[in-house]
């Protein structure tokens, strides 16, 4: 169809969201262990800062997190505006523009907790 | 069981209203049997289809009370709650007046999934062994059985959402061709069911499973194809 992504592309873009479905489960799932490992003791700024700065592990995590999500949430929302009658060119574009907004957010909010 | 049956019945084309009447209840009576009384009895102007009256042909499908079936299959019994009976024409698919709707949207996406067998040989070579053990011709067995009656099509609500989605009759087809080992337009095939309108488009709701008379699942197959396109596609092929 005139001014829609080609089938290819649209192939790939339901690809690439049922792989980062897969890589949110396991970012849950860890994330989750983790909120209620680290409440134990009550919660303090000092203590995240003290397990995420510095560490290549929890970066590597949270950026891989944020980039799943990224990756996930736009293509779930340009599903759901599909059957909503909103289709193209246009939203298509505007997706995009969400999905560089959420990784651009979430590895801003990373780098704070890292660096 | 009461003596009467409350009947409402649609009446016109995509405006317009049900109508109620009163039919006798009997014995081992079906929802066919219902609306043939209706035409026959009270009102000749109702238009209804049916051919076999036995589940064979796959003419009869409406909907009753709320829910898409055969109706020469169906009886009162299961499904009249108090003795009250809608009936409604099938959804998803333009009404042409009262229980009558216009299929050929449905079976145009027949096609337009390729759901035609394309092969290679004639009728002078040998017949093709195919072995009734292997996965391929398993995979055919469980939706080969199929005719047509677009109670999954009714059911399902990516149709209703999308109406250019190619929906659970015409991709569950194209899945015993993607399996059957003799045909050799796959890679058209393949292109023709993915995407956006095509099998990536199921939600995996199951309506058309849950609703298939023929207790076909074509929720597997478009899985299927959701699969065979993806492989396909990294390989280059779409």
């Amino acid at each position: 169809m005139r001014g829609e992504a080609n089938v290819r592309a649209q192939v790939l873009l339901w690809g690439a969201q049922r792989i980062s479905a897969m890589v949110l489960a396991l970012c849950v799932v860890v994330r989750l262990i983790t909120i209620i490992y680290a409440v134990r003791n009550g919660l303090s700024a000092a203590e995240i800062l003290g397990r995420t700065r510095g560490s290549f592990a929890w970066g590597g995590f949270y950026a891989l997190f944020v980039a799943a999500v990224a990756v996930h949430a736009p293509i779930g929302v340009r599903n759901i505006l599909a059957e909503m009658g909103w289709r193209g060119r246009g939203v298509d574009i505007l997706m995009l523009l969400l999905g560089l907004t959420l990784a651009m957010w979430g590895w801003r909010a990373v780098w704070a907790v890292v660096a | 069981m009461a003596a009467m049956l409350k009947v409402k019945i649609w009446r016109g084309a995509e405006a317009g209203q049900f109508q109620e009447y009163e039919v006798p209840r009997l014995e081992s009576q079906t929802v066919l049997d219902v609306v043939t009384y209706v035409q026959r009895r009270l009102d000749p102007s109702l238009a209804y289809r049916f051919a076999c009256r036995v589940g064979v042909c796959g003419s009869c499908a409406m909907t009753v009370n709320g829910v898409s079936r055969w109706t020469c299959r169906t009886h009162v019994s299961k499904v009249a709650a108090d003795d009250h009976l809608e009936i409604a024409p099938l959804r998803n698919l333009p009404v042409i007046r009262d229980l009558a709707t216009d299929m050929r949207e449905f079976f145009d996406k027949w096609a337009k999934a390729r759901g035609q067998f394309t092969g290679s040989q004639t009728r002078k070579d040998e017949f093709a062994a195919v072995k009734p053990e292997s996965k391929e011709r398993k995979r055919v067995d469980a939706a080969i059985e199929c005719i047509g009656c677009g109670v999954c099509y009714s059911s399902c609500e990516v149709v209703t959402w999308k109406p250019d989605y190619l929906g659970p009759a015409a991709l569950s087809r194209a899945w015993t061709l993607v399996n059957d080992v003799r045909d050799v337009a796959q890679q058209e095939r393949l292109a023709a069911v993915a995407g956006d309108a095509g099998c990536h488009a199921c939600h995996t709701h199951l309506n058309c499973t849950e609703r298939c008379p023929k207790g076909i699942s074509p929720t597997a197959g478009i899985a299927g194809l959701k699969r065979a396109v993806l492989k396909a596609t990294l390989k280059g092929e779409i």
